[in-house]
């Protein structure tokens, strides 16, 4: 049967690579919500897409990159921040953007989260927080509340989960905020206060998973949790970062925590520079 | 193409190994380096960092070993040439990126200043351990490219030829010095930045909307692009074809299960075969009297310089000794070990490990001669008397296709001051 229906363009067909599309992600996912702000944001500053840069890590969020018509880098488990860095460096005037889970960028690349926060590298970090890994089917993560069940914590996760905010700020970021998956409009926001922010900025994106964390701790379906998390989240803005611990299906809170300034990893060098390094006719700064 | 004036500093140095690599990279044009400081490779490191703002390059010390490779990548493909150096246990946390760089075809350098190992091992002495780790330590099939140099002005002269290496053929390559070499101090001769051959890095020239990242050509190399240049790649370590993007999409492939998906569409195939096809272009020997020799004496590294000893012994007994010297280590020259295996009566193979490279000898003369392992426990080197009682017996040897690989230590293990056997017999 011939569709009568006209065939009308993705809105952000500039900015999503339409011919991967069907993305991989399950229905009642959060992931697309967050790269959807992403996009929405970077449409919003109108970027020349060429300066733009997006790198992940592994995961299901890991995939971002896949599905964002930029440069993009799907790295290795826990890495995209120091590729990143590695991005940055040898091209200076890209905006350096990364996307990825909690899993990655907590656990496994802890260090280079508090290494990238602590230098104030020019860089965007994008963290879709979901308590659990996913990809892999369903294991306790870093972050995954106390009880919540998974698939490694059979009988209940009794490890006290890290607050990524509280972390980031103590190591020195200059922008942090929270939001869950269905503050669509203020994660957009936020999203664009981060890329205008010059320095290490920080969005965390709390998000279901409706295949593993909500099935095995019988919380409905994804949309079920999305509406969960909006209707159990109140907006304190700057609150104090300590206060952000996240508890077993408790009160999420929600907001822009921190907005500061501190010399960006460039500014540092480039002061450096004129105090210390003469730099010879090559140098290019 | 020649070396950038600026980037050499040409002269003549009395500087150890460590030193001659970096300012050998900033000759070779490398603008990025992100390292962790590791024992017997940090001076290399020390100096790069001091140099480099005077030729506009930038160093980082990144909060450990995964992080450094990770921003070489990233950095590589930011435009730069990049490079790491680290050491033992520092190659081995690297290997997941080496790995992924040898996937995404990204171009990049890793000088390893190996150390006595395993594990933290002896950091402040030599050894020749990682050989194997550098072909295999990675997940998958893949090859790289590993050079061996045996002096500070190898190390010098090396690392040049690395980059240029990784640059022709999109591969990261290693530079295998060990810490001999490292902190050894030596005349290093800097030539003019005119007499320095660079291989610039080969970009795409085509339409930005044609670009496949990994579309190769004749050489079976694809030109390459760079982050900013807004040709919109999507690079991953994930078995990808031409354009990049993951394979075994069951939406975009229906028909293709994912053996037939893997073995035509990946372009995992071409990473073996654009190494293995360029052999004859990548591999560098060096080679002594194999005409007449009977016995050869394979080595690399710092171990053949005592190797020319023990043959210039061997030589004044009146001995047929030949020396094979690993400039390339991998690839490794199989067809020439082959051919000289068919002539020879024996192989002797000097290395600071128990048998790394010997292995290789010995599955390459496939039965035709006698291998014969000069092992060496590491923290010091062989004494060439070692090497020339191995080679004098391996010439007195009767049989002479033993069809048999046959390793006889020539050397007691002195660490231990009697034969393992000995002493467990008790």
């Amino acid at each position: 049967m011939k569709s009568s229906l006209k065939k009308e363009k993705h809105p952000m067909e500039k900015l999503l690579r339409m011919d991967r599309i069907p993305h991989i992600w399950c229905p009642g996912c959060g992931i697309g919500n967050a790269v959807s702000a992403f996009a929405e944001a970077v449409q919003k500053l109108n970027y020349d897409l060429d300066e733009l840069c997006v790198v992940s890590g592994i995961g299901c969020t890991g995939r971002a990159a896949g599905y964002i018509k930029t440069d993009s880098f799907h790295t290795t488990h826990g890495r995209g921040i120091a590729y990143a860095t590695g991005v940055k460096l040898g091209n200076p005037e890209l905006k350096v953007v990364v996307i990825s889970g909690d899993g990655d960028l907590s656990a496994i690349g802890g260090n280079h989260l508090i290494h990238a926060a602590r230098r104030n590298i020019d860089i965007t970090v994008i963290c879709v927080n979901n308590f659990i890994y996913a990809m892999t089917g369903g294991q306790v993560a870093p972050t995954t509340p106390n009880p919540a069940y998974t698939t490694t914590s059979p009988f209940g996760n009794f490890e006290a989960p890290v607050n990524i905010p509280r972390v980031v700020e103590a190591a020195g970021a200059v922008y942090v905020a929270r939001w869950t998956a269905l503050h669509m409009r203020r994660m957009k926001e936020s999203i664009i206060e981060a890329l205008n922010k010059p320095g290490f900025s920080f969005v965390e994106v709390i998000a279901p998973c409706a295949m593993y964390y909500s099935r095995i701790n019988r919380l409905g379906d994804g949309l079920n949790m999305m509406k969960f998390y909006y209707d159990n989240s109140v907006i304190k803005h700057g609150e104090p970062t300590e206060n952000l611990d996240i508890g077993y299906q408790e009160e999420i809170i929600i907001g822009k925590f921190i907005d500061r300034e501190r010399p960006t990893f460039s500014e540092s060098l480039k002061s450096w520079k004129e105090e210390h390094g003469k730099g010879g006719e090559g140098d290019e700064e | 193409m020649k070396a950038d004036p600026r980037d050499v500093l040409t002269g003549t140095y009395y500087i150890d190994g460590d030193v001659a690599i970096a300012y050998g990279a900033l000759a070779a044009g490398c603008k990025f380096l992100g390292g962790y400081p590791i024992t017997p490779s940090t001076a290399a490191a020390e100096a790069f960092a001091r140099k480099a703002p005077q030729v506009g390059a930038r160093f980082i010390q990144i909060e450990d070993e995964l992080g450094s490779i990770a921003s070489v990548l990233g950095a590589s493909w930011g435009g730069q040439k990049s490079m790491t150096i680290t050491s033992g246990p520092g190659f081995s946390l690297m290997m997941e990126n080496i790995g992924h760089g040898a996937a995404t075809e990204t171009p990049f350098v890793i000088i390893n200043v190996q150390r006595g190992g395993p594990s933290t091992g002896v950091p402040t002495s030599t050894g020749q351990a990682d050989m194997m780790q550098a072909r295999w330590g990675s997940n998958g099939d893949y090859e790289v490219i590993a050079l061996a140099p045996d002096s500070p002005q190898e190390g010098f002269d090396f690392t040049i030829k690395a980059f240029n290496l990784a640059e022709r053929y999109r591969v990261p390559v290693m530079v295998m010095a060990d810490e001999c070499i490292g902190h050894m101090t030596e005349k290093v001769v800097i030539p003019e930045a005119s007499e320095i051959d660079i291989e610039p890095r080969r970009f795409f020239k085509g339409k930005k909307e044609n670009y496949k990242p990994f579309k190769r050509d004749k050489s079976l190399v694809p030109p390459m692009a760079k982050a900013g240049d807004g040709y919109k790649m999507y690079i991953t370590g994930l078995t990808h074809g031409e354009n990049g993007h993951p394979l075994l999409n069951k939406k975009k492939l229906p028909d293709l299960d994912s053996a037939e998906v893997i073995d035509k569409k990946s372009t995992n195939r071409y990473l073996v075969e654009k190494i293995i096809k360029n052999k004859e272009e990548i591999i560098e020997l060096g080679e002594e009297n194999l005409e007449d020799a009977d016995i050869i004496v394979v080595s690399y590294g710092i171990i053949s310089r005592v190797a020319y000893r023990a043959v210039e012994l061997a030589r004044k007994d009146g001995l047929k000794v030949g020396i094979l010297r690993l400039i390339t280590v991998w690839p490794f020259p199989d067809e020439k070990i082959t051919e000289l295996a068919e002539r020879v009566k024996g192989f002797v193979v000097a290395e600071v490990n128990y048998g790394q490279i010997a292995f290789e000898v010995d599955r390459c003369s496939r039965g035709k001669t006698n291998v014969t392992l000069v092992p060496h426990g590491g923290a010091s080197v062989h004494d060439p008397d070692d090497i020339y009682r191995a080679i004098k017996e391996a010439a007195a040897e009767k049989k002479r296709y033993k069809g048999l690989r046959e390793y006889t230590t020539s050397m007691e293990l002195s660490v231990f001051g009697e034969s393992l056997e000995e002493k467990y017999s008790k």
